[in-house]
């Protein structure tokens, strides 16, 4: 079964700024694809690249079987796109709004009927077709456009940041809907830079300034980083951090709520030298165990290996 | 409420930031330097001040010797140019339709006879009627030019109406300005679109950044935006005045006969209201969209079409005379005319003197109550 | 008030037409306390913000900083105070430092100090080669770190941040918060709105907002505390299906999907055993209760108080 996207060396540059490195990767039939990275790491314009909607600088994508460079016109029929800035018209209501994405991708009659329906229920907005979109609360919002977005039953969705803003809870309610999607057979390629969201995908690309710096599923992607994490409680934990800054095997201090997050190197780290340089500048340890990475531990380690400060 | 002071470094550093901002966007120094630059060589030179050269055709049926030094009298004055000379009565409706000509002179038989025997010897001079201002102004030219070729002639006008299709007339200029009159002028409708578009966008544009609420949160008091913000504008339409005035001196040798000094202090004054009003309109609408239309809609058209820039205001209707009293553009003309055409100082501008200070307080006030340092009441 | 309380709001209300965002909020916060402040959309924080900054009037009660009520003397507050604002609100066409010196200007910072202050303020944030780049050119990170630097240069008593880490990237986030508990130990007091969680725990105290309201105000251990015995991780193949399942159960209060694993709060006295037994669980443990866990708990439980009124 071919892949549903399949990219090879894809580039975007502006002028001398290149938004998008040679990225290469391929997305199956009905998987949620994530792409991972903080604000500028290339997801947007990726994205962009994919739906037709910028041409690519160099190297090819192929999305439903089209070239997204020569066939943008006709790959825009079939694929289904959510941008990151809110879409639908906050002047118009809910019904407006659904009635106006229809008519855009040909959606008529009975099938219009249905479809709306549907979109509605998944929107929870079943009663409130009158109500000014630009009066919903963005959880909602984000909903309404996913169901435009859907109406003409695309093969492929592509969701440009959907849960960008929206609270916790509004977010999960938001990905029980990419599952369903996907559970039907929709594949769908989404951008987070919730980091813990990564998990909810079948499988990630983590971007950085424009390039692919790992790929694959979020258990593997963890697996990537050898370096052992040890959770620490103790007292003034932001103090603490500072005491460790010039221990010997420590590669990395973060605070992670209320607990202090230490990378140790693999061949010269050791917890207890860690414990003893706490208790002798007066941060005695309570708690100390190894923990597993989160993605943002990956991340931060991987951009640290690539010899990057993520700044600039 | 405590009262909290101003303070000039805070105001000076809300100026260096415009400053800097404006100094690094190209359109907004288009708009102050290049913008004035185009309208002032536009309506100097582009425009047919004078008339001249107006097309008449002539239907000669005396043929004479007297009838030929007539039509070449008309046509000496520069005012009128012969491009017809028509075989018979019947052309002269067809070339005045297709608009050809603006004009028909119709000597009759027995013109010159009646000039040798000392009788009044009438000719008629047949108009396009659709244009009522040119055709009174044409008429009133043949009548001089006829008048001073010979007292016995007697000049009659027909309107014959409805002919021809419109023409820009207004580039004609109906009240017979020359350069002279336009470049004082000039300075004023400048100086209007300088605070239409440019400051109607300051105020908007920090709101909609979202760098307005940043700055609501210093301590910064609201005179000193406004103030702060008005600096450069002012610097930019000084810079104007002077260029506008050194080009209309040097290239259209439009005379200047008075006080640098008070030419000065009134720009100076009808730039802080125009900016003033600039900004106000800013603050009030806190839209950059809505703003520039305001803008342009409540002062650079006034300026351009009620101000006496162009259109006589003595020859508009009551009701656009009455609007016009409050055009502040109207009296800063009456200034710069004043001052570089006629030589006269403050006891005849006091009028206009006052009105500008008016403005100025005006224009800041309106400014200063508007511009608050809140995102929503 | 309390005698070391220096940020006290009394019934502090505001409406927009017939929307209530803040409603009648009243609470303390410390001289050099970290405060958090969090809640889902809409939920008002922003609201809450910016009148503490006095750029927004309120429409009923007030809130005293420092002795000063900042809705009658909102300008009586702002010389000791910083606020930064959501949405990035500093000049993107000019550089680092022509920023910085704005602000300094705007603070009346003394000529003589800002060499020193600009100093520190570059060490803490990496700007430093970057002074002399326009704002626009910074990546979101740097953006902040920029808005920080501009909120600290005339040292403020008191900061104002609304989810100043929103989006931005993973290391910069975390120097972020290392500039933040430098200032905290130097005696600052925060007032921080955040939608990341983690950061919450971080915080002295933490104040949940929802829809205008104050649900829970206290010590984040302690908000985690009072869920204790009650929340368990399962793990399961299919995690969506097992939620549905355990959702149906009598026993289960709520489940909700926690990246790969399900966090479920059950009625009190239910055993990890009983949850065991249900289709298609392969391991449950109970766990220490997230503030994440705690507000959604909170929040589904005022949802249905409203729901039943």
């Amino acid at each position: 079964m071919s892949a549903a996207v399949a990219v090879r060396d894809l580039t975007r540059r502006f002028g001398s700024f290149t938004a998008v490195d040679r990225v290469s990767f391929e997305v199956a039939t009905g998987e949620i694809f994530g792409f991972l990275g903080p604000n500028g790491a290339g997801k947007t314009t990726t994205l962009k690249m994919l739906t037709g909607l910028l041409p690519p600088t160099a190297g090819t994508a192929t999305v439903a079987g089209l070239d997204v460079a020569r066939d943008a016109v006709a790959l825009r029929a079939r694929i289904g796109y959510m941008s990151q800035r809110f879409s639908l018209y906050g002047d118009l209501t809910v019904g407006e709004n659904l009635e106006l994405f229809a008519g855009l991708y040909g959606v008529q009659g009975e099938r219009l009927a249905h479809r709306r329906g549907w979109a509605l229920q998944m929107a929870g907005l079943q009663g409130q077709e009158d109500r000014m979109t630009a009066d919903l609360p963005l959880g909602w919002k984000q909903r309404l456009a996913l169901g435009c977005a859907v109406l003409h039953e695309p093969k492929l969705l592509f969701l440009d940041e959907p849960t960008s803003g929206v609270d916790p809870m509004a977010r999960r309610a938001f990905w029980d809907l990419i599952y369903e999607l996907a559970a039907e057979g929709t594949t769908v390629l989404v951008s987070t830079h919730y980091m813990e969201e990564a998990e909810y995908c079948h499988r990630l690309l983590l971007m950085h300034r424009g390039r692919i710096i790992a790929q694959g599923q979020p258990a593997a992607l963890r697996a990537l980083m050898t370096e052992p994490i040890y959770a620490l409680r103790t007292d003034h934990a932001p103090r603490a951090v500072e005491a460790l800054q010039h221990t010997e095997g420590v590669l990395e201090t973060a605070l992670f709520g209320r607990d202090l997050h230490v990378v140790l190197d693999p061949e010269h780290g050791d917890p207890e030298r860690v414990t003893a340089a706490l208790q002798a500048a007066g941060h005695p340890v309570r708690a100390i165990e190894r923990v597993e990475p989160s993605l943002e531990d990956v991340f931060v380690a991987l951009v640290r290996r690539e010899g990057g400060v993520v700044s600039g | 409420m405590r009262a909290h002071a101003l303070d000039l470094g805070r105001l000076l550093a809300v100026a260096r930031k415009e400053a800097l901002q404006l100094r690094r966007d190209p359109r907004s120094l288009a708009l102050a330097f290049l913008l004035p630059l185009g309208l002032l060589l536009f309506f100097g030179y582009a425009i047919n001040w004078d008339l001249k050269d107006l097309p008449i055709a002539v239907r000669d049926e005396d043929g004479t010797k007297a009838s030929r030094e007539l039509v070449d009298a008309l046509e000496g004055s520069g005012f009128f140019r012969v491009v017809d000379r028509l075989e018979s009565r019947a052309g002269i409706d067809d070339v005045l339709r297709h608009g050809r000509v603006r004009a028909v002179l119709l000597v009759p038989r027995g013109f010159s006879r009646d000039l040798a025997a000392g009788r009044r010897a009438p000719v008629q001079l047949l108009l396009d009627g659709s244009d009522a201002n040119t055709a009174i102004i044409m008429m009133n030219y043949a009548d001089a030019i006829v008048a001073r070729w010979s007292q016995q002639v007697v000049l009659r006008g027909r309107e014959l109406p409805g002919l021809a299709t419109a023409v820009p007339r207004v580039w004609y200029n109906p009240t017979l300005a020359s350069r002279n009159m336009i470049v004082p002028g000039l300075i004023a409708v400048i100086m209007s679109i300088i605070a239409a578009m440019l400051t109607a966008l300051t105020i908007a544009r920090e709101w909609e950044r979202g760098t307005m609420e940043q700055l609501a949160a210093t301590p910064v008091h609201r005179l000193e935006v406004v103030f702060g913000k008005l600096l450069p504008y002012v610097a930019i339409g000084c810079f104007d005045v002077f260029t506008t005035t050194v080009i209309g001196i040097t290239l259209f040798a439009v005379p200047f006969r008075g006080s640098v000094l008070l030419l000065a202090a009134m720009t100076l004054l009808f730039l802080l209201g125009a900016l003033g009003l600039g900004i106000f309109i800013s603050a009030a609408l806190k839209s950059q969209v809505l703003a520039t239309q305001v803008a342009l809609v409540a002062t650079y058209l006034p300026a351009l079409l009620l101000s006496g820039f162009i259109f006589d205001v003595g020859g508009m209707p009551a009701v656009l005379q009455a609007i016009s009293r409050i055009v502040p553009a109207r009296y800063y003309i009456a200034v710069t005319r004043g001052i570089f055409l006629k030589g006269v100082g403050i006891h005849v501008l006091w009028v206009q003197g006052l009105s500008m200070i008016i403005f100025a307080a005006v224009g800041i006030g309106a400014a200063t109550a508007a511009f608050r340092k809140r995102i929503a009441a | 008030m309390s005698p070391d309380a220096i940020i006290s709001l009394a019934a502090l209300t505001r409406r927009f037409g017939a929307v209530t965002a803040v409603d009648a909020l009243t609470l303390q916060v410390r001289a050099g306390e970290l405060f958090g402040i969090v809640g889902p959309d809409g939920a008002g924080k922003t609201t809450t913000l910016r009148m503490l900054a006095g750029v927004l009037p309120p429409s009923a009660g007030d809130a005293r900083i420092a002795g000063v009520a900042v809705g009658r003397d909102p300008e009586g507050v702002k010389p000791f105070i910083a606020y930064m604002a959501q949405r990035f609100g500093l000049y993107e066409d000019l550089t680092v430092r022509e920023n910085i010196e704005f602000y300094a200007d705007l603070y009346r910072v003394p000529r003589g100090e800002r060499p020193a202050r600009l100093e520190r303020l570059y060490a803490f944030s990496n700007l430093g080669e970057f002074q002399h780049r326009l704002a626009g050119a910074l990546s979101g990170g740097m953006k902040q770190k920029l808005a920080l630097c501009c909120s600290l240069i005339h040292h403020p008593r008191i900061l104002l941040l609304d989810e100043p880490t929103f989006g931005v990237d993973p290391i910069s986030r975390r120097d972020l918060w290392l500039i933040l508990h430098e200032m905290v130990a130097e005696g600052v007091t925060i007032v921080v709105s955040t939608s990341y969680l983690d950061e919450a725990e971080r915080c002295d105290r933490v104040a949940l907002l929802h829809q205008g309201r104050m649900l829970a105000l206290e010590v984040p251990a302690v908000l985690q505390a009072s869920m204790a015995g009650r929340l368990f991780a399962v793990t399961s193949e299919q995690p969506r299906r097992a939620r549905d399942l355990l959702r149906a159960h009598a026993a289960v209060l709520r489940a909700v999907l926690f990246g790969d694993a399900l966090h479920v709060v059950a009625s009190p006295g239910t055993g990890a055993a009983e949850l065991g037994t249900i289709a298609g669980v392969r391991s449950v443990r109970p766990i220490e209760a997230s503030l994440e866990d705690v507000f959604i708990h909170l929040v589904d439980e005022a949802s249905a108080r409203e729901a039943a009124a």
